[in-house]
Parts: C-alpha cells; sequence; structure tokens
C-alpha cells in the first residue's frame, strides 16, 4: 500500500495523473470521432453510389481490423510521412508527432467508424412520415434539421454512443504502445521498478472500472433525461 | 506504394494465420462452456452465485483486455506460490496466459448474449409447455434453447468478430501470431502501409467468412412461413 502513497514516495500521484491523462485523450478522441463521423453518415444516406461506398469501405475496413494495427499504421506511417515531407524542404532526421495527438487520432477514427453506424441506424429510424409532415408545415432545412432530425436522433442513439464512450476509454490501453503516460503505460513503468505487478494492475483495473461506471452512470442520467415523455 | 512489399509481407503474415486461428478457436470454445457456466450460475435461486457471477462479468467488461492480458501474463507471476504451483505449468507458456485472457473475456460477454437471449422468451411459453405436459427439461429442450440460440445468433456472430481482433493484443506478450509479425516486419523495413495493407487483407478476409457462415446459420434458424 505505501508504493500507491502519493507526492514523492509512492506511484499514488503518478497513477491518477495517468488516469487523468486516460480521460483526456478519450475525451479528445470522442469529440474527434463524433465530428468526423458526421460526413460519413451524410455520405452513407446520400444516393450518390461513390459517396456510399467510400463510406462503407471506411466504416468496413476500421471495424474489422484489429485497433492495435490502425495505431501501428498511424503511429509509424505519420512520422514517415511527416519526415518524408521534412526532406522535401531540406530537413533530414528522425521527427516524432506527439503521442497524445497520435493517440487521440487513431482511437477517434475507430470511433468515428463506430458512431457512423450508429448514427446512421439513428436517423432511419426516424418516421419518414414526420419529414413529410414537417414539410406540409413549412418546415425545412435548417428548422428541420435542428429541430426535428437531430433532437430524435440523439434519443435514439444515446445508448449506442454509451457503448461506443466504453469501447473508446478501453482502446486508449492500447496507446500505450505509442509511449504516452496513461493508466496502462504508467502501470508498466511502475511495476517494472518496483517489481510489484500485481499490486500495480489492480489499481489500473479498479481506475478503470471507476471510469467505465461513472461515465455509466453519467450517460443513464441523460439518457432519462433524453427520453422524457417516451415509454 | 511498394507492391512487391505487400506481397512479401502478405506471405510473411500468413504464416502466423495458424497461430492466430489457434488462439481464436481455442478461447471461444471454452469461453462458450464458460460463459454457459456463468449464465447459470445467474439463473440459481443461490445468492453466491448470482452475485460472484455479476461481479466477474462487471470487472471483465468493465476493464481492458490489455489489463487482463497483463494481469495474467504479469501479475499473477510475481507470486512464488503460483510459480511453484501445477498452474504454472500453464502460466509460464506467453500462448497459454493469451487463451486464458481471451477465454476470460469472451466469456463474460457471450454470458450477456446468452442471458439477453433467454430473457427475450416470454414467459408464458413456458408456462404453455408444462401446460401441456413437458417436464423442465423438455421444455427447455424444446422450447427455451433453439428460440435463445435463434435470438443470440447476429449477437454472438458479432462477439466472434470481436474475438478475431482482439486476438491481435496477445502479440504483446510475444505471441508470434499475425499482428506479432506485422509488427516485426513494419519495425524492421519502416514501411507501415504496406504492412497494414497485408495484414489488413487477412484480417477482412477472416471477417467476411465469419459473416457469411453466420448468415448461412441465420438463415437456416429463421422460421419462414
Amino acid at each position: 500500500m505505501e508504493l500507491l502513497a502519493l507526492g514523492d514516495t509512492g506511484w499514488g500521484d503518478e497513477m491518477l495523473r495517468a488516469c487523468m491523462m486516460t480521460l483526456a485523450v478519450s475525451l479528445c478522441a470522442m469529440t474527434f470521432g463524433l465530428i468526423l463521423s458526421i460526413p460519413f453518415v451524410l455520405m452513407k444516406l446520400s444516393s450518390n453510389r461513390i459517396l456510399k461506398f467510400t463510406a462503407n469501405f471506411f466504416t468496413t475496413v476500421v471495424r474489422g481490423i484489429p485497433e492495435l494495427l490502425i495505431i501501428y499504421l498511424f503511429f509509424f506511417g505519420s512520422s514517415a510521412a511527416i519526415m518524408f515531407v521534412a526532406s522535401i524542404f531540406g530537413h533530414n532526421g528522425y521527427i516524432e508527432i506527439n503521442a497524445f495527438f497520435i493517440g487521440a487520432f487513431c482511437v477517434g477514427i475507430i470511433c468515428a467508424a463506430y458512431s457512423t453506424e450508429v448514427l446512421r441506424g439513428a436517423v432511419r429510424a426516424i418516421p419518414k412520415g414526420q419529414i413529410e409532415a414537417s414539410h406540409s408545415f413549412g418546415i425545412r432545412g435548417k428548422r428541420l434539421l435542428f429541430g426535428i432530425m437531430i433532437p430524435q436522433t440523439l434519443r435514439i442513439a444515446l445508448p449506442s454512443i454509451g457503448n461506443i464512450w466504453q469501447l473508446v476509454l478501453k482502446d486508449t490501453a492500447l496507446i500505450s504502445v505509442t509511449g504516452l503516460v496513461e493508466i496502462m503505460r504508467q502501470t508498466h513503468v511502475a511495476s517494472g521498478s518496483t517489481r510489484e505487478p500485481f499490486l500495480f494492475l489492480v489499481t489500473a483495473g479498479i481506475l478503470y472500472l471507476l471510469l467505465t461506471t461513472f461515465s455509466n452512470k453519467f450517460f443513464m442520467i441523460a439518457e432519462n433525461n433524453y427520453s422524457k415523455g417516451f415509454v | 506504394m511498394n507492391f512487391h512489399l505487400i506481397y512479401e509481407s502478405f506471405l510473411q503474415i500468413l504464416k502466423g494465420l495458424g497461430a492466430s486461428l489457434e488462439i481464436i478457436i481455442i478461447s471461444l470454445l471454452l469461453g462458450l462452456i464458460l460463459s454457459i457456466v456463468i449464465v447459470m450460475m445467474r439463473l440459481t435461486k443461490n445468492i453466491v452465485l448470482d452475485i460472484s457471477s455479476r461481479t466477474f462479468v462487471f470487472i471483465i467488461r468493465g476493464t481492458p483486455l490489455l489489463v487482463q492480458i497483463y494481469f495474467i501474463y504479469y501479475g499473477l507471476a510475481q507470486f512464488t506460490a503460483i510459480r511453484e504451483s501445477f498452474v504454472w505449468l500453464v502460466l509460464k507458456e506467453p500462448f497459454w496466459c493469451g487463451v486464458l485472457a481471451l477465454t476470460i473475456n469472451t466469456a463474460a460477454y457471450t454470458s450477456e448474449i446468452i442471458r439477453s437471449g433467454l430473457n427475450s422468451i416470454v414467459k408464458g411459453q413456458i408456462e404453455s409447455a408444462t401446460a401441456f405436459g413437458m417436464n423442465k427439461f423438455q421444455a427447455f429442450k424444446r422450447i427455451l434453447l433453439p428460440q435463445a440460440v435463434r435470438q443470440s445468433i447476429p449477437a454472438y456472430s458479432n462477439e466472434i468478430i470481436l474475438m478475431i481482433k482482439a486476438s491481435s493484443l496477445v502479440s504483446i506478450i510475444t505471441i508470434m501470431e499475425m499482428t506479432g509479425i506485422a509488427r516485426k516486419i513494419i519495425s524492421k523495413t519502416f514501411s507501415p502501409i504496406e504492412v497494414f495493407i497485408a495484414a489488413g487483407i487477412i484480417y477482412l478476409a477472416l471477417n467476411y467468412l465469419v459473416t457469411l457462415v453466420f448468415k448461412k446459420i441465420e438463415k437456416k434458424y429463421t422460421i419462414t412461413n
């Protein structure tokens, strides 16, 4: 237990900081992923076959390939790409991109693929008659989108978005391979230097459980709030 | 884009397919058995069994698979008691550590799938089955099980795909399956894109195969009138 003390003597504060890092990466990844999914949803719903195919290709590939491979691709690929660009401008040498950025980017892409499917399903769950009814009331364009479509899409998609958030939280553990000091990385470092992997892995597990449980509660409150008036 | 490198790494990664499949199939089978035990524990009236299975599922579903793999591979090995006991025969092999972690993981998720499949069946059906003179076992076998299986198939095929993807994580504990080999080639050649394409094709093909097979099974199980 002394090993988990706060301050210089123990690893407690380091673990807490790593927990905050996990939360920060997850939040960035989720925000990025949700924003990125919007154009893909629109592409999937469009009647243009090329756009539809591109979006389907994206979601199938990202959801079908192991997350670890996707992280390897961007982690090794991005610095290679940037070094290539830099070499054109005469800069030779190793450039490493910020691990936080790469991590949030990778998990964000994975999140986007899953969110696209969820949001597409939610949009299609809104009965067509509603859009027709809105049209006959003269509600069009922005008012239709923000007044009718988006609130209902959110309500239908919220439980699944909660699931995706859990997925994002757990996927950030994989970013530890890039060296970002989140929970898993910190656990690895602490277990290595104290030779007490059991203790730190249990701590890591508890931290993840706290994160997932609390966000679960949050999503439940949000769901209740959004489904007011629905049975 | 170096097509020759894609081809070369494709062949090399394919050599890890056997190891990947072994891990996936063994853990899926063991996980399925374990999940049935967990569901039965939850359905009994015994509070201790019920709570322990709930806690198990809660912990496994709430933590990343990587934590579970590390816990089994590094965490348990810390204790001399374990290193001297017979379980060490299993735990000293990274392969079996990976299989154990994946088994536990899939068992927790699968038990939820089976449970919701069983829950979807209306209680009245069991009551009418007993009214027709079936005993508990007959009602389970003839009425409950077929419907629960049909209800669970789509979710379970999803779980298999998730397991195929999850099997890549065991490469972190030095097992040379497909992702492990891919990682090795990347660090040797520094061409992540080509290796990613090669490995991606194999994983996608594997997932596609699973989807195809399960579409067939689903068709067989759906009632057509």
